[in-house]
Protein backbone atom coordinates (compact mmCIF):
# COMPACT_ATOMS: atom_id res chain seq x y z
CA UNK A 1 0.00 0.00 0.00
CA UNK A 2 1.99 3.25 -1.40
CA UNK A 3 -0.87 5.66 -0.13
CA UNK A 4 -1.63 6.06 3.69
CA UNK A 5 -5.13 7.37 3.01
CA UNK A 6 -6.02 4.28 1.13
CA UNK A 7 -7.00 0.39 2.68
CA UNK A 8 -6.80 -2.81 0.96
CA UNK A 9 -10.26 -4.34 0.28
CA UNK A 10 -9.87 -6.85 -2.03
CA UNK A 11 -6.80 -8.58 -2.91
CA UNK A 12 -6.24 -9.42 -7.04
CA UNK A 13 -7.64 -13.23 -6.91
CA UNK A 14 -11.02 -11.63 -5.20
CA UNK A 15 -11.32 -9.21 -8.05
CA UNK A 16 -10.48 -11.56 -10.46
CA UNK A 17 -12.65 -13.91 -9.15
CA UNK A 18 -15.62 -11.02 -9.04
CA UNK A 19 -15.21 -10.39 -12.55
CA UNK A 20 -15.34 -13.38 -13.92
CA UNK A 21 -18.77 -13.69 -12.26
CA UNK A 22 -20.14 -10.61 -13.01
CA UNK A 23 -18.81 -10.58 -16.69
CA UNK A 24 -20.72 -14.39 -17.20
CA UNK A 25 -23.72 -13.29 -15.28
CA UNK A 26 -24.13 -10.11 -17.69
CA UNK A 27 -23.65 -12.56 -20.81
CA UNK A 28 -26.32 -14.84 -18.66
CA UNK A 29 -28.68 -12.19 -18.25
CA UNK A 30 -28.78 -10.96 -22.11
CA UNK A 31 -28.79 -13.87 -23.45
CA UNK A 32 -31.54 -15.23 -20.63
CA UNK A 33 -33.80 -12.02 -20.84
CA UNK A 34 -33.33 -12.89 -25.08
CA UNK A 35 -35.46 -16.11 -24.85
CA UNK A 36 -37.38 -14.80 -22.16
CA UNK A 37 -39.64 -12.04 -23.78
CA UNK A 38 -39.58 -10.78 -27.62
CA UNK A 39 -39.05 -7.13 -26.87
CA UNK A 40 -35.65 -8.26 -26.11
CA UNK A 41 -34.52 -11.11 -28.81
CA UNK A 42 -32.52 -8.63 -30.45
CA UNK A 43 -29.50 -9.21 -27.72
CA UNK A 44 -29.26 -12.41 -29.14
CA UNK A 45 -27.38 -10.54 -31.73
CA UNK A 46 -24.81 -10.20 -29.52
CA UNK A 47 -23.98 -13.94 -29.79
CA UNK A 48 -23.96 -14.82 -33.40
CA UNK A 49 -27.98 -15.04 -33.67
CA UNK A 50 -30.56 -16.95 -32.00
CA UNK A 51 -29.02 -20.44 -32.04
CA UNK A 52 -25.89 -19.95 -31.02
CA UNK A 53 -27.56 -17.76 -28.01
CA UNK A 54 -29.54 -20.97 -26.92
CA UNK A 55 -26.29 -23.41 -27.44
CA UNK A 56 -23.94 -20.84 -25.46
CA UNK A 57 -26.06 -19.92 -22.38
CA UNK A 58 -25.76 -22.90 -20.46
CA UNK A 59 -22.06 -23.20 -20.67
CA UNK A 60 -21.69 -19.81 -19.64
CA UNK A 61 -23.85 -20.71 -16.94
CA UNK A 62 -21.41 -23.24 -15.80
CA UNK A 63 -18.37 -20.80 -15.72
CA UNK A 64 -20.66 -18.56 -13.50
CA UNK A 65 -21.86 -21.01 -11.47
CA UNK A 66 -18.14 -22.36 -10.45
CA UNK A 67 -16.84 -18.30 -10.08
CA UNK A 68 -19.55 -17.88 -8.01
CA UNK A 69 -19.26 -21.08 -5.60
CA UNK A 70 -15.46 -19.54 -5.21
CA UNK A 71 -16.86 -15.92 -4.04
CA UNK A 72 -19.15 -17.40 -1.64
CA UNK A 73 -16.56 -19.83 -0.17
CA UNK A 74 -14.25 -16.79 0.45
CA UNK A 75 -17.35 -14.25 1.76
CA UNK A 76 -19.66 -16.59 3.43
CA UNK A 77 -18.45 -15.78 6.95
CA UNK A 78 -18.46 -12.30 6.77
CA UNK A 79 -21.96 -12.07 5.69
CA UNK A 80 -24.10 -13.86 8.61
CA UNK A 81 -26.74 -12.16 9.62
CA UNK A 82 -26.58 -10.13 13.33
CA UNK A 83 -29.31 -8.26 15.55
CA UNK A 84 -27.84 -4.83 14.07
CA UNK A 85 -28.77 -5.82 10.64
CA UNK A 86 -32.24 -6.42 11.63
CA UNK A 87 -32.06 -2.69 12.87
CA UNK A 88 -30.37 -1.36 9.64
CA UNK A 89 -32.82 -3.22 8.06
CA UNK A 90 -35.54 -1.45 9.77
CA UNK A 91 -34.18 1.85 9.19
CA UNK A 92 -34.16 1.27 5.60
CA UNK A 93 -35.78 4.72 4.92
CA UNK A 94 -33.06 6.27 6.34
CA UNK A 95 -30.68 3.70 4.42
CA UNK A 96 -32.14 5.48 0.84
CA UNK A 97 -32.01 9.20 1.71
CA UNK A 98 -28.20 8.80 2.69
CA UNK A 99 -28.73 9.17 6.81
CA UNK A 100 -26.04 7.03 7.68
CA UNK A 101 -26.00 8.61 11.19
CA UNK A 102 -29.01 7.35 12.04
CA UNK A 103 -27.72 3.34 11.19
CA UNK A 104 -26.32 0.93 13.95
CA UNK A 105 -22.73 -0.03 13.10
CA UNK A 106 -22.00 -1.72 10.12
CA UNK A 107 -19.15 -4.13 9.64
CA UNK A 108 -17.75 -5.20 6.59
CA UNK A 109 -20.62 -5.90 5.11
CA UNK A 110 -24.22 -4.09 5.76
CA UNK A 111 -27.65 -6.17 5.96
CA UNK A 112 -28.30 -4.90 2.25
CA UNK A 113 -25.29 -6.70 1.08
CA UNK A 114 -25.53 -9.57 3.19
CA UNK A 115 -29.13 -10.38 2.01
CA UNK A 116 -28.10 -9.84 -1.77
CA UNK A 117 -25.64 -12.65 -1.24
CA UNK A 118 -27.94 -14.73 0.42
CA UNK A 119 -30.22 -13.74 -2.58
CA UNK A 120 -27.21 -15.40 -4.71
CA UNK A 121 -26.90 -18.24 -2.61
CA UNK A 122 -30.41 -19.85 -3.37
CA UNK A 123 -30.72 -18.53 -6.51
CA UNK A 124 -27.45 -19.20 -8.30
CA UNK A 125 -27.51 -23.30 -7.27
CA UNK A 126 -31.12 -23.10 -8.11
CA UNK A 127 -30.44 -21.60 -11.72
CA UNK A 128 -27.73 -24.66 -12.23
CA UNK A 129 -29.97 -27.48 -11.03
CA UNK A 130 -32.74 -26.35 -13.17
CA UNK A 131 -30.66 -25.26 -16.15
CA UNK A 132 -29.50 -28.72 -16.48
CA UNK A 133 -32.71 -29.68 -16.61
CA UNK A 134 -33.95 -27.88 -19.18
CA UNK A 135 -30.86 -28.19 -21.49
CA UNK A 136 -31.20 -29.26 -24.49
CA UNK A 137 -30.29 -31.44 -26.23
CA UNK A 138 -27.89 -33.07 -23.65
CA UNK A 139 -30.14 -33.63 -20.57
CA UNK A 140 -33.69 -32.12 -21.21
CA UNK A 141 -34.97 -35.28 -22.83
CA UNK A 142 -33.92 -37.53 -20.24
CA UNK A 143 -36.17 -35.49 -17.30
CA UNK A 144 -40.15 -36.34 -17.13
CA UNK A 145 -41.88 -33.73 -18.79
CA UNK A 146 -43.61 -32.45 -15.81
CA UNK A 147 -39.91 -31.62 -13.85
CA UNK A 148 -38.98 -30.32 -17.10
CA UNK A 149 -41.81 -27.73 -17.04
CA UNK A 150 -41.40 -26.99 -13.12
CA UNK A 151 -37.84 -26.12 -14.16
CA UNK A 152 -38.48 -23.93 -16.97
CA UNK A 153 -40.69 -22.06 -14.41
CA UNK A 154 -38.08 -21.89 -11.65
CA UNK A 155 -35.06 -20.89 -13.55
CA UNK A 156 -37.01 -17.54 -14.99
CA UNK A 157 -38.36 -17.05 -11.55
CA UNK A 158 -35.06 -17.16 -9.88
CA UNK A 159 -33.26 -15.36 -12.94
CA UNK A 160 -36.01 -12.86 -12.06
CA UNK A 161 -34.96 -12.16 -8.47
CA UNK A 162 -31.38 -12.83 -9.74
CA UNK A 163 -30.87 -9.86 -11.94
CA UNK A 164 -33.32 -7.39 -9.91
CA UNK A 165 -30.86 -8.23 -7.16
CA UNK A 166 -27.80 -7.51 -9.26
CA UNK A 167 -29.48 -4.42 -10.64
CA UNK A 168 -30.15 -3.21 -6.77
CA UNK A 169 -26.08 -4.26 -6.24
CA UNK A 170 -24.75 -2.10 -9.29
CA UNK A 171 -26.79 0.90 -8.66
CA UNK A 172 -25.48 0.49 -4.71
CA UNK A 173 -21.97 0.73 -5.90
CA UNK A 174 -22.44 3.91 -8.33
CA UNK A 175 -24.45 5.46 -5.78
CA UNK A 176 -22.01 4.89 -2.51
CA UNK A 177 -18.94 7.02 -3.83
CA UNK A 178 -15.94 5.09 -3.45
CA UNK A 179 -17.07 1.51 -3.68
CA UNK A 180 -16.30 0.35 -7.23
CA UNK A 181 -12.54 1.11 -6.45
CA UNK A 182 -12.87 -2.00 -3.44
CA UNK A 183 -13.44 -4.15 -6.77
CA UNK A 184 -11.53 -2.32 -9.44
CA UNK A 185 -8.16 -1.53 -7.85
CA UNK A 186 -8.95 -3.44 -4.71
CA UNK A 187 -8.74 -0.36 -2.31
CA UNK A 188 -11.30 2.41 -0.38
CA UNK A 189 -10.32 5.76 1.61
CA UNK A 190 -10.12 4.64 5.24
CA UNK A 191 -12.35 8.05 5.27
CA UNK A 192 -14.75 5.30 2.93
CA UNK A 193 -14.50 2.62 5.86
CA UNK A 194 -15.48 5.03 8.38
CA UNK A 195 -18.13 5.92 7.02
CA UNK A 196 -19.66 3.02 5.68
CA UNK A 197 -18.47 0.05 7.42
CA UNK A 198 -17.19 1.82 11.00
CA UNK A 199 -16.70 -1.85 12.34
CA UNK A 200 -14.86 -3.48 10.19
CA UNK A 201 -12.97 0.14 10.03
CA UNK A 202 -12.07 -0.48 13.78
CA UNK A 203 -10.81 -4.06 13.14
CA UNK A 204 -8.61 -3.03 10.24
CA UNK A 205 -6.79 -0.50 12.07
CA UNK A 206 -6.37 -2.81 14.95
CA UNK A 207 -4.70 -5.30 12.45
CA UNK A 208 -7.30 -7.67 13.36
CA UNK A 209 -8.15 -7.72 9.82
CA UNK A 210 -6.59 -6.80 6.97
CA UNK B 1 -43.47 -24.15 -45.05
CA UNK B 2 -44.07 -20.57 -45.80
CA UNK B 3 -46.52 -20.31 -48.06
CA UNK B 4 -49.87 -19.03 -46.68
CA UNK B 5 -48.70 -15.51 -45.79
CA UNK B 6 -51.81 -13.35 -45.82
CA UNK B 7 -53.55 -15.61 -43.04
CA UNK B 8 -51.28 -15.81 -40.03
CA UNK B 9 -53.55 -15.97 -37.06
CA UNK B 10 -50.84 -16.21 -34.50
CA UNK B 11 -46.87 -16.17 -34.79
CA UNK B 12 -44.04 -17.45 -31.94
CA UNK B 13 -42.61 -14.66 -29.35
CA UNK B 14 -44.09 -11.59 -31.66
CA UNK B 15 -46.43 -9.02 -30.06
CA UNK B 16 -47.71 -7.13 -32.45
CA UNK B 17 -50.69 -8.86 -35.39
CA UNK B 18 -49.35 -10.87 -38.07
CA UNK B 19 -50.69 -10.87 -41.66
CA UNK B 20 -54.21 -11.29 -41.49
CA UNK B 21 -55.59 -9.80 -44.26
CA UNK B 22 -57.13 -12.82 -45.81
CA UNK B 23 -59.58 -14.91 -43.53
CA UNK B 24 -59.70 -19.00 -44.39
CA UNK B 25 -62.08 -21.09 -43.43
CA UNK B 26 -61.51 -23.17 -40.25
CA UNK B 27 -60.49 -26.87 -41.52
CA UNK B 28 -60.14 -29.83 -39.67
CA UNK B 29 -58.89 -33.80 -39.92
CA UNK B 30 -61.37 -36.22 -38.37
CA UNK B 31 -60.00 -39.84 -37.46
CA UNK B 32 -63.38 -41.81 -37.02
CA UNK B 33 -61.01 -44.77 -34.75
CA UNK B 34 -64.29 -47.31 -35.27
CA UNK B 35 -63.29 -47.00 -38.57
CA UNK B 36 -59.24 -47.38 -38.85
CA UNK B 37 -58.19 -51.08 -39.50
CA UNK B 38 -54.63 -50.10 -38.42
CA UNK B 39 -53.04 -50.23 -41.99
CA UNK B 40 -50.42 -47.70 -41.30
CA UNK B 41 -50.84 -46.52 -45.17
CA UNK B 42 -51.03 -43.12 -43.31
CA UNK B 43 -47.92 -43.61 -42.07
CA UNK B 44 -46.57 -44.18 -45.02
CA UNK B 45 -47.89 -41.47 -46.90
CA UNK B 46 -46.52 -38.78 -44.55
CA UNK B 47 -43.30 -40.53 -44.92
CA UNK B 48 -43.81 -40.38 -48.44
CA UNK B 49 -45.17 -36.60 -49.41
CA UNK B 50 -42.20 -35.19 -46.91
CA UNK B 51 -39.91 -37.45 -48.24
CA UNK B 52 -38.77 -38.73 -45.03
CA UNK B 53 -37.51 -42.51 -43.54
CA UNK B 54 -37.72 -43.65 -40.42
CA UNK B 55 -35.12 -45.83 -39.71
CA UNK B 56 -35.94 -49.87 -39.41
CA UNK B 57 -36.73 -50.61 -36.15
CA UNK B 58 -37.32 -54.07 -33.99
CA UNK B 59 -40.53 -55.99 -32.96
CA UNK B 60 -41.31 -56.29 -29.29
CA UNK B 61 -44.48 -57.42 -29.81
CA UNK B 62 -46.80 -54.97 -30.43
CA UNK B 63 -47.74 -53.79 -34.42
CA UNK B 64 -46.91 -50.31 -33.34
CA UNK B 65 -43.54 -49.39 -35.46
CA UNK B 66 -42.23 -47.15 -34.71
CA UNK B 67 -42.56 -47.29 -31.32
CA UNK B 68 -43.11 -43.46 -31.06
CA UNK B 69 -43.33 -40.31 -33.01
CA UNK B 70 -40.05 -38.85 -34.03
CA UNK B 71 -38.95 -36.00 -35.73
CA UNK B 72 -39.11 -38.12 -39.13
CA UNK B 73 -42.15 -40.02 -37.88
CA UNK B 74 -44.86 -37.14 -37.44
CA UNK B 75 -48.24 -39.06 -37.18
CA UNK B 76 -47.86 -43.20 -35.94
CA UNK B 77 -50.84 -45.60 -35.53
CA UNK B 78 -51.02 -46.25 -31.55
CA UNK B 79 -52.06 -50.05 -30.53
CA UNK B 80 -53.76 -51.07 -27.41
CA UNK B 81 -55.39 -53.67 -26.19
CA UNK B 82 -58.13 -53.49 -23.94
CA UNK B 83 -60.75 -55.79 -22.07
CA UNK B 84 -62.04 -53.05 -19.77
CA UNK B 85 -65.89 -52.90 -21.86
CA UNK B 86 -66.17 -56.55 -21.09
CA UNK B 87 -64.84 -57.86 -24.27
CA UNK B 88 -60.93 -57.34 -26.19
CA UNK B 89 -60.97 -54.95 -27.88
CA UNK B 90 -57.93 -53.73 -30.32
CA UNK B 91 -58.08 -49.84 -29.81
CA UNK B 92 -55.68 -47.93 -32.87
CA UNK B 93 -55.39 -44.36 -32.84
CA UNK B 94 -53.85 -42.60 -35.18
CA UNK B 95 -51.25 -40.25 -33.58
CA UNK B 96 -49.60 -36.96 -34.08
CA UNK B 97 -50.20 -32.98 -33.97
CA UNK B 98 -53.98 -31.74 -32.72
CA UNK B 99 -53.39 -28.52 -34.35
CA UNK B 100 -54.61 -26.35 -31.11
CA UNK B 101 -57.05 -23.25 -31.16
CA UNK B 102 -54.26 -22.31 -28.22
CA UNK B 103 -51.52 -24.31 -29.24
CA UNK B 104 -48.98 -24.53 -26.41
CA UNK B 105 -46.06 -24.99 -28.38
CA UNK B 106 -46.61 -21.87 -29.74
CA UNK B 107 -47.38 -20.05 -26.62
CA UNK B 108 -43.81 -21.55 -24.81
CA UNK B 109 -41.60 -20.61 -28.39
CA UNK B 110 -39.07 -17.77 -27.87
CA UNK B 111 -38.27 -17.56 -31.73
CA UNK B 112 -40.53 -15.21 -33.20
CA UNK B 113 -41.81 -16.41 -36.30
CA UNK B 114 -40.68 -20.12 -35.66
CA UNK B 115 -44.38 -21.47 -35.27
CA UNK B 116 -47.34 -20.01 -37.30
CA UNK B 117 -50.69 -20.61 -36.27
CA UNK B 118 -52.35 -19.88 -39.61
CA UNK B 119 -56.46 -19.11 -39.93
CA UNK B 120 -57.30 -22.29 -41.00
CA UNK B 121 -55.52 -23.99 -37.62
CA UNK B 122 -53.14 -25.77 -39.10
CA UNK B 123 -50.51 -24.74 -36.43
CA UNK B 124 -46.95 -25.06 -38.48
CA UNK B 125 -43.24 -24.93 -36.93
CA UNK B 126 -40.90 -22.93 -39.46
CA UNK B 127 -37.64 -24.86 -39.04
CA UNK B 128 -35.03 -22.51 -40.28
CA UNK B 129 -36.20 -20.10 -36.89
CA UNK B 130 -36.24 -22.90 -34.82
CA UNK B 131 -33.25 -22.18 -31.60
CA UNK B 132 -33.72 -25.71 -30.46
CA UNK B 133 -34.46 -24.63 -26.94
CA UNK B 134 -37.21 -27.55 -26.46
CA UNK B 135 -39.74 -24.97 -24.97
CA UNK B 136 -42.43 -26.40 -27.81
CA UNK B 137 -42.36 -29.60 -25.72
CA UNK B 138 -42.72 -28.38 -22.33
CA UNK B 139 -46.14 -26.22 -23.83
CA UNK B 140 -47.91 -29.04 -25.67
CA UNK B 141 -50.06 -30.83 -23.71
CA UNK B 142 -50.26 -34.05 -26.34
CA UNK B 143 -46.67 -34.75 -26.34
CA UNK B 144 -45.93 -34.36 -30.00
CA UNK B 145 -43.13 -31.90 -31.24
CA UNK B 146 -39.80 -34.51 -31.69
CA UNK B 147 -36.47 -33.10 -31.37
CA UNK B 148 -34.42 -34.16 -33.99
CA UNK B 149 -30.37 -35.50 -33.27
CA UNK B 150 -29.60 -34.55 -36.84
CA UNK B 151 -30.06 -30.84 -36.76
CA UNK B 152 -31.57 -29.76 -33.09
CA UNK B 153 -34.82 -28.64 -34.81
CA UNK B 154 -38.33 -29.39 -33.61
CA UNK B 155 -40.39 -31.60 -36.09
CA UNK B 156 -43.87 -32.98 -36.30
CA UNK B 157 -47.33 -32.96 -38.44
CA UNK B 158 -47.61 -29.31 -40.56
CA UNK B 159 -51.18 -31.42 -41.47
CA UNK B 160 -49.76 -30.76 -44.90
CA UNK B 161 -49.64 -27.00 -44.63
CA UNK B 162 -47.96 -27.38 -48.16
CA UNK B 163 -50.79 -29.29 -50.02
CA UNK B 164 -53.45 -27.31 -48.08
CA UNK B 165 -52.15 -24.19 -49.53
CA UNK B 166 -52.99 -25.48 -52.93
CA UNK B 167 -56.44 -27.01 -52.69
CA UNK B 168 -55.24 -30.81 -52.18
CA UNK B 169 -55.93 -32.92 -49.15
CA UNK B 170 -53.45 -34.09 -46.70
CA UNK B 171 -51.35 -37.05 -47.55
CA UNK B 172 -53.16 -39.21 -44.91
CA UNK B 173 -56.09 -38.57 -45.64
CA UNK B 174 -55.80 -39.27 -49.48
CA UNK B 175 -54.10 -42.68 -48.58
CA UNK B 176 -56.82 -44.13 -46.02
CA UNK B 177 -58.36 -46.89 -47.48
CA UNK B 178 -61.50 -46.87 -44.91
CA UNK B 179 -62.13 -43.08 -45.19
CA UNK B 180 -61.52 -43.47 -41.35
CA UNK B 181 -59.61 -40.46 -42.37
CA UNK B 182 -61.81 -37.54 -43.70
CA UNK B 183 -60.70 -34.03 -43.90
CA UNK B 184 -62.89 -30.33 -44.75
CA UNK B 185 -64.28 -27.61 -42.96
CA UNK B 186 -64.31 -27.66 -39.57
CA UNK B 187 -68.30 -27.64 -39.34
CA UNK B 188 -68.76 -30.24 -41.97
CA UNK B 189 -66.06 -32.59 -39.64
CA UNK B 190 -68.17 -32.11 -36.43
CA UNK B 191 -71.54 -32.64 -38.54
CA UNK B 192 -69.80 -36.27 -40.29
CA UNK B 193 -68.84 -36.97 -36.90
CA UNK B 194 -72.08 -36.29 -35.42
CA UNK B 195 -73.79 -38.55 -37.73
CA UNK B 196 -71.30 -41.19 -36.83
CA UNK B 197 -71.63 -41.12 -33.05
CA UNK B 198 -75.69 -41.74 -33.66
CA UNK B 199 -74.70 -44.63 -35.77
CA UNK B 200 -72.34 -46.08 -33.28
CA UNK B 201 -74.70 -45.49 -30.39
CA UNK B 202 -77.22 -47.34 -32.23
CA UNK B 203 -74.81 -50.10 -32.32
CA UNK B 204 -74.40 -49.68 -29.32
CA UNK B 205 -71.56 -48.11 -28.24
CA UNK B 206 -73.47 -45.77 -25.82
CA UNK B 207 -70.34 -43.54 -24.58
CA UNK B 208 -69.31 -42.70 -28.39
CA UNK B 209 -68.60 -39.70 -29.01
CA UNK B 210 -66.00 -36.69 -30.65
CA UNK B 211 -62.83 -35.70 -29.15
CA UNK B 212 -62.53 -31.82 -29.90
CA UNK B 213 -60.90 -30.63 -26.40
CA UNK B 214 -61.63 -27.50 -24.95
CA UNK B 215 -58.82 -27.22 -22.42
CA UNK B 216 -57.15 -26.44 -25.71
CA UNK B 217 -59.55 -24.36 -27.24
CA UNK B 218 -60.81 -27.11 -29.55
CA UNK B 219 -58.69 -28.95 -31.83
CA UNK B 220 -58.14 -29.10 -35.50
CA UNK B 221 -57.87 -32.69 -35.81
CA UNK B 222 -60.73 -34.70 -33.66
CA UNK B 223 -61.59 -37.94 -33.17
CA UNK B 224 -64.55 -40.53 -33.30
CA UNK B 225 -64.08 -42.93 -30.44
CA UNK B 226 -66.60 -45.41 -29.23
CA UNK B 227 -65.80 -44.80 -25.63
CA UNK B 228 -65.27 -41.35 -25.23
CA UNK B 229 -65.30 -41.06 -21.58
CA UNK B 230 -62.35 -42.92 -21.36
CA UNK B 231 -60.06 -41.67 -24.23
CA UNK B 232 -57.20 -42.86 -21.63
CA UNK B 233 -57.19 -46.42 -22.86
CA UNK B 234 -56.45 -44.98 -26.50
CA UNK B 235 -52.81 -44.76 -25.75
CA UNK B 236 -53.50 -42.37 -23.30
CA UNK B 237 -54.75 -39.74 -24.90
CA UNK B 238 -55.28 -36.85 -22.61
CA UNK B 239 -59.31 -36.96 -21.24
CA UNK B 240 -58.74 -32.87 -20.32
CA UNK B 241 -55.66 -31.76 -21.75
CA UNK B 242 -54.71 -28.31 -21.02
CA UNK B 243 -51.17 -25.95 -21.37
CA UNK B 244 -49.58 -27.02 -18.24
CA UNK B 245 -49.84 -24.32 -15.28
CA UNK B 246 -46.42 -23.95 -15.35
CA UNK B 247 -46.22 -23.23 -19.00
CA UNK B 248 -49.25 -20.98 -18.07
CA UNK B 249 -47.62 -18.85 -15.26
CA UNK B 250 -44.47 -18.48 -17.09
CA UNK B 251 -45.74 -17.54 -20.94
CA UNK B 252 -48.85 -16.06 -19.45
CA UNK B 253 -48.65 -13.11 -16.46
CA UNK B 254 -44.54 -13.69 -15.26
CA UNK B 255 -42.98 -12.94 -18.94
CA UNK B 256 -44.17 -9.51 -18.94
CA UNK B 257 -44.78 -8.94 -15.38
CA UNK B 258 -40.94 -9.36 -14.80
CA UNK B 259 -39.93 -7.66 -18.02
CA UNK B 260 -41.06 -4.47 -16.63
CA UNK B 261 -40.39 -4.55 -12.67
CA UNK B 262 -36.65 -4.55 -14.21
CA UNK B 263 -37.32 -2.32 -16.63
CA UNK B 264 -38.88 -0.56 -13.35
CA UNK B 265 -35.90 -1.98 -11.31
CA UNK B 266 -33.07 0.09 -13.27
CA UNK B 267 -35.46 3.17 -13.64
CA UNK B 268 -35.56 3.55 -9.82
CA UNK B 269 -31.87 3.41 -9.59
CA UNK B 270 -31.67 6.32 -11.95
CA UNK B 271 -34.53 8.47 -10.61
CA UNK B 272 -32.89 8.12 -6.85
CA UNK B 273 -29.45 9.15 -8.36
CA UNK B 274 -30.98 12.24 -9.88
CA UNK B 275 -33.37 13.26 -6.91
CA UNK B 276 -31.91 11.83 -3.15
CA UNK B 277 -27.98 11.77 -4.70
CA UNK B 278 -25.01 9.80 -4.45
CA UNK B 279 -23.96 8.90 -0.41
CA UNK B 280 -20.46 10.55 -0.75
CA UNK B 281 -17.71 10.64 1.46
CA UNK B 282 -15.71 13.23 2.54
CA UNK B 283 -12.00 12.74 2.37
CA UNK B 284 -10.11 14.12 5.93
CA UNK B 285 -6.96 15.26 5.04
CA UNK B 286 -5.45 13.69 8.25
CA UNK B 287 -5.92 10.66 6.69
CA UNK B 288 -3.06 11.66 4.47
CA UNK B 289 -0.53 12.05 6.83
CA UNK B 290 -1.07 9.45 9.55
CA UNK B 291 0.74 6.84 9.88
CA UNK B 292 -1.02 3.67 8.59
Amino acid sequence: MNRPDLIDRYGPADRFNHWITALTFILLALSGLALFHPSLFWFTQLFGGPTWTRILHPYVGLVMFISFALLALRFWHHNLLTKNDIVWLSRIADVVRNREDRLPEVDRYNAGQKLLFWTMIATIPTLLATGIVIWQPWFAPHFPIGIVRLAVLLHALCAFVMIAGIIVHIYAAIWVQGTVGAMVRGTVSKAWARKHHPGWYKRVMQGDER
Amino acid sequence: MALQSLDILRRSATTTPSPQQRQMTELAKLIDVTKCIGCKACQAACQEWNDLREEVGVNVGSYQNPHDLTADSWTLMRFAETEENGTLEWLIRKDGCMHCADPGCLKACPSPGAIIQYSNGIVDFHEENCIGCGYCITGCPFNIPRLSEKDSKVYKCTLCSDRVAVGLEPACIKACPTQALVFGSKADMIEHANERIVDLKERGFQNAGLYDPQGVGGTHVMYVLHHADKPEIYNELPKDPTISAMVSVWKGIFKPLATAVLGLTALAGFFHYVTVGPNQTEEDEEDTHEQA
